[in-house]
């Protein structure tokens, strides 16, 4: 089992990024539009030259050679496949530039074209196929190489819904029978948690947080990443007492006394932001945090409904219940105070 | 749950580095004789269009590196002796053409964009033939045509003329700017109440300005640069500068090489000042592309 | 209050008619296209078939196709096509080899495109007369190339009222115009695709043959028939700057001199006709090897 590493910094999209891949393991890149993970991913594949810094593999120096000579496999948003190429032809690309030998290519190809099933259309044109076909056909292009590290830019973006969810899972199965070294960038966070084994948050080209998925969902380590993270309610608050990360300190808004969990040392008297994702809105079931709110709007979802409730300062907050609730209706609704977080400073 | 995924790979990464721009444009054989055959014939374009102003300051020049003398006063020889009219003539022309060409291509080219129908292509290589082809193929049929119904040598004679190549480049110029709004602009302006009419005038016409002005703009390049077609129509009173231009260049009895050159000159600045006034609006592969995509 | 919304279907008779021709893209707008036909059937057309009927009644008498039997038969006007396409078939192919690489080049986007796009537009501007006038200045036995060759030791050359100045003339209008046809066709190329090569491991070469070349041939075709189809009309530089009367007596000449100095419409028509179907001819052949090219999208996904 190889271990592989790499780390690079850049000026401006990308500033004194760091960032390490082990072995086999899929890596997403999460940030919203503009943060620098299309540039990263750039960068590593030399489709971009380095401002500064250095990209490893192992003992080897890549940030010196030209794209063609990296031996990565990558998967772009609009597939990018070669329309005058059949599909067969599109995925022996790779192999046709490594002067493997013509028999072993299309053996290559085709195992390939097994991976995602679409042996059938090894023959067709690009053109001739669906979007999501055109993406399976990109993706074996990229397998059919066997690289090292696999690349993919917000390969489903370019996919309706429906078309996305199925080709994830592919792309999961993919990547437990294969096993290869995945870099994955989306601005999806559903997709970024179901596929990875570990989630890189980019904020204006540094990483913000990196952690597994259920690190980076339940411990968001600042109020940037918890708003990604689906963090809905995010609040201003003010720090009755104070404590270190992982203490239960008391804040107030107004005349509100809350208990929230610190994620990172607080003074107490300091500003505050409070953040609680909208499933740790409980009804009527607990008693910490209790408050009193009147639902405002009801949205209903299938097996639950949001509701945003209005609190007497004003306040909206989002929850999600499964019990029935009811616009107009006054709801007593309380948090746990290990789901509520608490971060130093004002973000909200 | 573990926290940490992996035990930390063998090598970690090395530090950054000061920021440096790397180059990645790679010199090339290729290129090398690339950007010498282009700086080139930039050479000789810029050679070309110097001496012809040099010799239009001269008072002779019979051959060497520099003309003996110098004198501006063939620029006013050239304004009496015809340039003024020919250059009244050449706008006059251009105007009305453009004019009457936006009215009949605009339109066109709105249609053309909005509504596929059985029968498009056809129509859209009839419309587009008489840009497709040089003039010289049709001009003379048409001369023959415009002479016969008595209109050779006048301005409405030219007008007519230059109209056969120009509408259907405004409908080739057109097409592509009503593409860029989208067809649900025109869908709200009508479910909020605007009929056809309103619809263009309040709605189209100001998002085209930009294309239209890139059609006017390049119909007047075209008519100005027209030769053929108003060559074999015109009158001596109607001749547009590029043609009196050829007349006095071709005329082996005619005008001293300093008078032609101040000719040209006129021509020439007036052809920049358009090119520049066009560049601001229409970007440069519009102007020749012919629609054979 | 509720709304009431009509179900089930609307009577048929008129509107029926207007409905099913409106599925088919036929309505009221199409109204706006009828001026543009209108005149293009009016004075592109119907001149055209005009020609070709005074064509036919030559002013000499001797049957209707006196004309053109008198241009086959005369073997300095047989001449003229030859020199025609003598001229227009290599200028026309080595404008486009000249400006294929430099439309290559600046494929992407870089400081210096708009200048060098609009330096490349003024030939364009200035038109086939300026040009040819400006090289009797600077092409001269005692101009400047001359010069500027005799300084380095080279022997003067003719450049111009021969063959050569012809040559060159239609060069620097045919090259500007390749260079903007190609340079618009290279960047409707889906840039991606080039990296998607870079990535599977394509070096500049490869990705120029086997990517981006097999996706330029049929604009590289288009843009040699259109330079062909403007090179065969040649006239001013002919004259200007060529031998009208040998070796660049092109189909122009007889055109012009029958039309402006005989007056005599009906053989001009016919020499028109004539250079119409040989423009034909030569389009034909480049469409048929044309449509055995690819001929798909070059932009991938769901361009």
């Amino acid at each position: 089992m190889r271990h592989v590493s790499r780390s690079f910094g850049k000026t401006e999209a990308l500033r004194d990024l760091d960032l390490v891949l082990a072995a086999g393991e899929f890596v997403a890149l999460l940030g919203p539009s503009g943060c620098g993970k299309s540039t990263a991913l750039a960068c590593l594949a030399g489709l971009q030259p380095l401002s500064g810094g250095e990209i490893w593999i192992d003992k080897r120096r890549l940030d010196t050679l030209p794209a063609e000579r990296r031996g990565f496999g990558m998967v772009f948003q609009s597939y990018a496949l070669f329309p005058h190429l059949t599909v067969q032809k599109n995925v022996e690309f790779g192999l046709r530039m490594r002067k493997v030998k013509a028999a072993q290519r299309h053996e290559r190809a085709l195992a390939a074209l097994r991976t995602v099933q679409l042996e059938d259309h090894a023959q067709k044109h690009p053109a001739q196929l669906s979007g999501g076909q055109q993406q399976r056909v990109a993706i074996a292009r990229a397998l059919a190489i066997e690289p090292d590290i696999v690349l993919m830019d917000e390969p489903l973006s370019n996919l309706d819904a429906a078309l996305r969810i199925g080709l994830r899972t592919e792309i999961k199965r993919l990547h437990q029978n294969l096993g290869l070294t995945t870099l994955y960038v989306t601005h999806d966070q559903e997709e970024a948690l179901s596929l990875a084994d570990r989630v890189v948050i980019l904020r204006d080209g540094c990483v913000e947080q990196a952690g597994t998925p259920e690190a980076v969902y339940n411990r968001p380590v600042s109020p940037y990443v918890a708003k990604f993270m689906g963090y809905r309610n995010v609040l201003a608050a003010h720090a009755a007492s104070g404590g270190d990360a992982g203490e239960v300190v008391e804040v107030r808004r107004g005349a509100q006394v809350l208990h929230a969990t610190a994620v990172e040392p607080i003074t107490a008297g300091s500003e505050v932001t409070i953040a609680v994702r909208p499933e740790d809105v409980l009804v009527s079931s607990i008693d910490d945090n209790g408050l009193v709110a009147v639902a405002e709007v009801v949205e209903f979802m299938g097996r639950e409904i949001q509701v945003g409730a209005g609190l007497p300062d004003g306040q909206v907050l989002h929850l999600r219940t499964e019990k029935p609730v009811a616009a107009g209706d006054s709801i007593r609704i309380g948090v746990p105070r290990q789901r509520l977080l608490a971060y130093a400073g004002n973000a909200a | 749950m573990a926290q940490q995924t992996l035990q930390p790979p063998a090598v970690t990464a090395v530090l950054r580095a000061r920021p440096r721009r790397q180059a990645l444009r790679k010199i090339t054989v290729t290129s090398v004789i690339t950007w010498a055959a282009a700086a080139c014939f930039a050479l000789v374009l810029v050679a070309l269009v110097t001496s012809v102003v040099i010799e239009s300051f001269a008072t002779q020049w019979r051959g060497g590196w520099w003309p003996g003398g110098f004198t501006g006063s063939w620029y006013g020889q050239a304004w009496r002796g015809g340039v003024s009219q020919a250059l009244t003539a050449t706008f006059q022309v251009a105007v009305v053409v453009v004019l009457i060409a936006l009215v009949i291509g605009v339109p066109a080219g709105y249609a053309l964009a909005r509504r596929s129908f059985p029968g498009k292509s056809a129509v859209m290589l009839f419309l587009l033939l008489p840009v497709m082809l040089p003039p010289l193929t049709y001009a003379v049929q048409l001369s023959a045509l415009i002479y016969r119904i008595g209109l050779g040598g006048t301005l409405t004679g030219v007008i007519i003329a230059n109209l056969v190549p120009i509408v259907p480049l405004v409908v080739l110029v057109t097409v592509p700017f009503v593409e860029r709004i989208a067809p649900e602009t025109e869908s709200a302006a009508r479910v909020f109440g605007a009929g056809t009419f309103r619809l263009f005038l309040h709605v189209l016409v100001p998002l085209l300005r930009p294309g239209i002005a890139a059609a006017a703009i390049l119909a007047m390049v075209r008519v100005l640069g027209a030769f053929e077609l108003t060559f074999f129509i015109s009158g001596p009173q109607s001749q547009t500068l590029v043609v009196a231009l050829y007349g006095a260049a071709s005329n082996p009895a005619g005008a001293a090489p300093p008078l032609i050159a101040a000719m040209s000159v006129f021509y020439m600045a007036t052809a920049v000042v358009l090119l520049l006034i066009g560049l601001r609006f229409v970007s440069p592969a519009d102007a020749v592309s012919t629609g054979r995509r | 209050m509720t709304a009431v919304i009509p179900a089930g279907r609307s009577a048929p008779g008129a509107g029926f008619l207007r409905r099913s021709l409106a599925g088919r893209g036929v309505d009221a707008v199409l109204i706006l296209l009828i001026p543009a036909v209108a005149f293009t059937a009016l004075l592109f057309v119907y001149p055209y078939i005009y020609g070709i009927t005074i064509s036919l009644q030559p002013q000499g008498g001797g049957g209707a196709l006196a004309n053109y039997r008198n241009f086959f038969s005369d073997p300095y006007l047989r001449q003229t096509i030859w020199n025609t396409l003598r001229l227009a078939l290599p200028a026309a192919a080595v404008s486009v080899g000249f400006a294929f690489p430099l439309a290559y080049r600046v494929r992407a986007a870089f400081r210096g495109r708009a200048v060098i796009t609009a330096l490349f537009l003024l030939p364009l501007t200035f038109g086939s007369v300026l040009l040819a006038e400006g090289m009797t200045e600077i092409f001269a036995p005692t101009g400047w190339v001359n010069l500027a060759l005799g300084s380095v030791g080279l022997p003067h050359v003719q450049f111009i009222f021969n063959y050569t100045g012809t040559f060159i003339a239609l060069l620097l209008t045919t090259v500007p115009f390749s260079f903007l046809l190609l340079a618009g066709m290279f960047g409707s190329i889906d840039r991606t695709l080039e990296s998607a090569a870079a990535t599977l491991g394509a070096g500049a070469a490869a990705r120029f043959w086997r990517v981006l070349f097999p996706l330029m041939v049929p604009g590289l075709v288009t843009a040699l028939t259109l330079a062909i189809v403007e090179a065969f009309a040649v006239f001013p530089s002919a004259v200007l700057v060529g031998q009208p009367d040998s070796a660049t007596h092109v189909l122009s000449i007889p055109l012009y001199q029958a039309a402006q100095q005989q007056f005599n419409y009906s053989d001009a028509s016919a020499i028109a006709v004539i250079m119409t179907i040989v423009e034909l001819v030569v389009l034909a052949i480049l469409f048929g090897i044309r449509s055995r090219l690819y001929r798909g999208p070059a932009t991938s996904g769901k361009g």
